[in-house]
């Protein structure tokens, strides 16, 4: 077992050598002519590689053999400490916490001192924490939720804590830090739209950007062409949004999994085509400048004050959309999406109209990318077709993959960490879409129902509670 | 009597081949009748061209909802003739896996409630008491079929025939007047047949629900079926009461014989 692990890992670490062999260690100099060995590299990619084969093992092992998630660990009670401790060196985050630790430990010869000490430092302590834990703590803490369940303070506590973050948020960093989190709120929205479509009605859409962007220009194009107010489009941009979910709905209610997937992304492309080439209207790539910014009774605003106000804007819209969909999904037609999703021809024997539900989906979809599409033009002043290409709708569609289909919670986290994680990662530059790349098939891998896995609500049954007992 | 479901001549063909070749059948109120047929018969094709999944190649299926007019169901689609009151279950389980037992219940009632985006969002008062009545009269059908005590759990953990009565219950609170039943008994052990034989007589005299079954479990069939219908390559090989079935020389040949010969 550990033997074949090892090599294994052995294995992999060499295979990873020899395909990166070219682009990690030979390096051909054309000015001197001069080919240039960097065996250094070799011995990265040897280590890492040999360390990341044995996580990976580790983590496929305890995947293939997980049980229930369960409370408490009932393989570790009664047990002497030392019988613990075996137990304990069979979880698989202690595993993967001791293979990082050997990991760092044996980079000394390869990195500076100062960060070999506190990644070693660091590896050990959460390898202690999680150690101490297993073998004095046996009965796990009830999990947050279980407490939030109980305690009937703890809701409104929280929502109170988290609403004063959210006012306070603005005033606490700089304008450019809340025009940052607008853009994130922004994708929130997105996210929980799509959510509709693709996590509750299990309609896969590749091309749903191009509501977002029915949205923007509604509001770019009646906005200067018109001079509307910001107040007139947001719901014109919605309902407008609404309209061609109807009219790209309706081609598509024959299709299902892969063409619809197919269909949808050449509508996203065809969006993009039309924004770009049809430049009578939508001005091209040049697109279109000068869209004010919301007004509020005709105040007048400084960057910094607009910049606020559409935060509060954009947070109003994030809890109108939360509200809306916590609503559907417990309804009539909210279960008929799922059911839709689960099992069509089973739907349609229990008297659903699919025609119906599935455009009533993509549309009620389309309606929130429309109406933030709005404040998404208004927020930038200018917009240009491409804000709204393949990889919006990709980075979207990710969001509700990754945040847990049909979990509204799951999928604003997923917003919020998608959207902001590559500003703050910009020191790394170009490697965090690697980085989000990794993520993304990891979690794929090890957590396919996503951050956060769709809760059902749970029915109590209330009438003729004496005779049931 | 009350004919309730009426086909006539019914064909369908896939490609060249004949899966049900002029099969006439008809339901009167308050009957149980069984379909019965060696596997590839064309039962569950007949099924599916009844209840709308398939458009039939030929013939007429007409029903009449008790004190409604009768309306002719060729080509309507599923959910239209769910909605007039013919409800089936699947003979491969065809639940909402990653939907509660008693969610998936109450999908059954999507087509006696209205309640519409607008209102759903509102949750006005009429939402609210369409909603409870939907989770009272779902509930109330688990316990029937005696699932009530595993109402909140994920339709996919059920034990197989668990499954079957649930799709039962589902079926049923679409309020149907006919049920049409495509091998409830497939996979269940004895104990569990005899449960849902009596589950299914319950149904049909409390409840007043005709029910149209197929069934390979020959016990059940003849215990509880008032007629029974016989169909072989596509063919109405014979029909009528199970005595009569039972003793009918073209079935023991065809179908009974073959039991017969292994019991
Ligand atoms: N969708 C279909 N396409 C082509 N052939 C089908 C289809 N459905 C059923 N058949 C064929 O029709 C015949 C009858 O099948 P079926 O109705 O399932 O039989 P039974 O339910 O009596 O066992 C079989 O030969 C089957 O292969
Ligand atoms: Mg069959």
């Amino acid at each position: 077992m550990i033997a074949s692990t090892i090599r294994k890992a052995v294995i992999a670490a060499l295979w990873l050598a020899f395909l990166t062999f070219p682009l990690m260690v030979v390096k051909v100099n054309t000015l001197k002519d001069l080919v240039e060995w960097r065996w250094i590299n070799l011995a990265w990619v040897l280590y890492s590689g040999f360390f990341a084969s044995l996580v990976w093992q580790v983590l496929y092992q305890y995947r293939k053999t997980k049980k229930a998630d369960d409370e408490d660990d009932p393989s570790l009670q009664g047990l002497s400490l030392g019988d613990r401790l075996m137990v304990s060196l069979k979880d698989p985050y202690v595993l993967v916490l001791l293979f990082a630790l050997a990991y760092f430990v044996g980079l000394y010869p390869l990195v500076s001192f100062e960060f070999w000490r506190w990644s070693c430092k660091i590896a050990l302590a959460v390898l202690a924490a999680k150690l101490a834990y297993k073998l004095f703590l046996v009965k796990k803490v009830r999990s947050c939720s279980a407490v939030m369940k109980e305690s009937p303070l703890s809701k409104p506590i929280l929502f109170a804590v988290l609403g004063i973050a959210v006012i306070y948020f603005p005033f606490s960093v700089d304008s450019y830090q809340v025009n940052i989190m607008v853009l994130a709120l922004i994708y929130v929205v997105l996210g929980l739209g799509l959510n509709i479509t693709v996590g509750l009605a299990g309609l896969l859409d590749l091309g749903y950007i191009a509501f977002f962007a029915v949205g923007a220009y509604t509001y770019g194009l009646l906005n200067t062409h018109f001079g509307l107010d910001f107040w007139i489009c947001l719901p014109l941009g919605g309902l407008i949004g609404t309209f061609f979910g109807v009219l790209l709905g309706l081609p598509i209610l024959r299709l299902r999994g892969d063409y619809l997937a197919i269909v949808t992304l050449g509508f996203g492309m065809i969006a993009h085509q039309v924004l770009t080439n049809w430049t009578d209207v939508f001005k091209g790539n040049l697109g279109i400048h000068k869209i004010e910014r919301p007004g509020f009774f005709g105040m007048e605003m400084d960057l910094a004050q607009a910049t606020t106000y559409t935060y509060f804007l954009v947070v109003l819209l994030v809890i109108g959309t939360i509200f809306v969909t916590n609503r559907l999904k417990d309804s009539r037609i909210g279960r008929a999406w799922m059911a839709l999703r689960e099992d069509e021809i089973a739907c349609v024997a229990m008297g659903i109209d699919m025609a119906r539900t599935k455009l009533s989906a993509y549309a009620f979809g389309a309606f929130w990318a429309g109406t933030v599409g709005v404040i998404f033009a208004a927020r930038n002043t200018s917009i240009n077709p491409n804000s709204f290409t393949f990889l919006e709708s990709a980075i979207v569609l990710s969001i509700v993959v990754l945040g847990g289909m049909g979990s509204i919670f799951g999928v604003i986290i997923a917003a919020l960490v998608m959207m902001l994680m590559p500003e703050y990662l910009r020191d790394i530059g170009e490697y965090r879409w690697l980085v989000f790349g990794a993520v993304m098939v990891l979690m794929m891998i090890f957590r396919p129902q996503g951050l956060i896995a769709n809760q059902r609500r749970t029915y109590k049954y209330e009438g003729a509670k004496g005779e049931e007992s | 009597m009350e004919k309730l479901l009426d086909v006539r001549g019914l064909t369908m063909d896939f490609g060249g081949l004949r899966a049900v070749d002029n099969v006439s059948l008809e339901i009167n109120k308050g009957e149980i009748v069984a379909l019965i047929g060696p596997n590839g018969a064309g039962k569950t094709t007949f099924f599916n061209c009844t209840t709308g999944i398939y458009t039939p190649t030929g013939g007429d299926v007409v029903i009449h909802p008790p004190g409604e007019a009768e309306v002719r169901i060729n080509g309507m689609k599923p959910n239209r003739i769910t909605t007039l009151g013919m409800a089936r279950t699947f003979q491969n389980i065809r639940l909402f896996p990653a939907m509660t037992v008693l969610e998936n219940v109450m999908i059954g009632r999507h087509c006696r409630t209205s309640t519409d985006i607008i209102g759903a969002i509102l949750r006005g008062p009429n939402t609210k008491k369409q909603e409870k009545e939907t989770i009272e009269k779902s509930y109330a059908l688990l316990e029937k079929v005696g699932l009530d005590h595993l109402a909140n759990e994920f339709a996919k953990n059920l034990p197989y025939g668990a499954q079957r009565r649930l799709e039962i219950a589902r079926a049923m609170a679409t309020d149907p007047f006919l049920l049409l039943l495509d091998e409830p008994a497939a996979g269940m052990n004895p104990q569990e047949t005899k449960e849902l034989d009596e589950l299914i007589v319950r149904i049909a005299r409390e409840e007043g629900i005709s029910i149209l079954l197929i069934e390979h479990d020959m016990k059940l069939v003849m215990n509880i079926s008032e007629r029974i219908y016989v169909m072989e390559y596509g063919k109405l090989l014979a029909y009528g009461p199970p005595e009569e079935i039972k003793n009918n020389p073209k079935v023991i040949e065809a179908y009974l014989g073959e039991e017969a010969v292994h019991a």
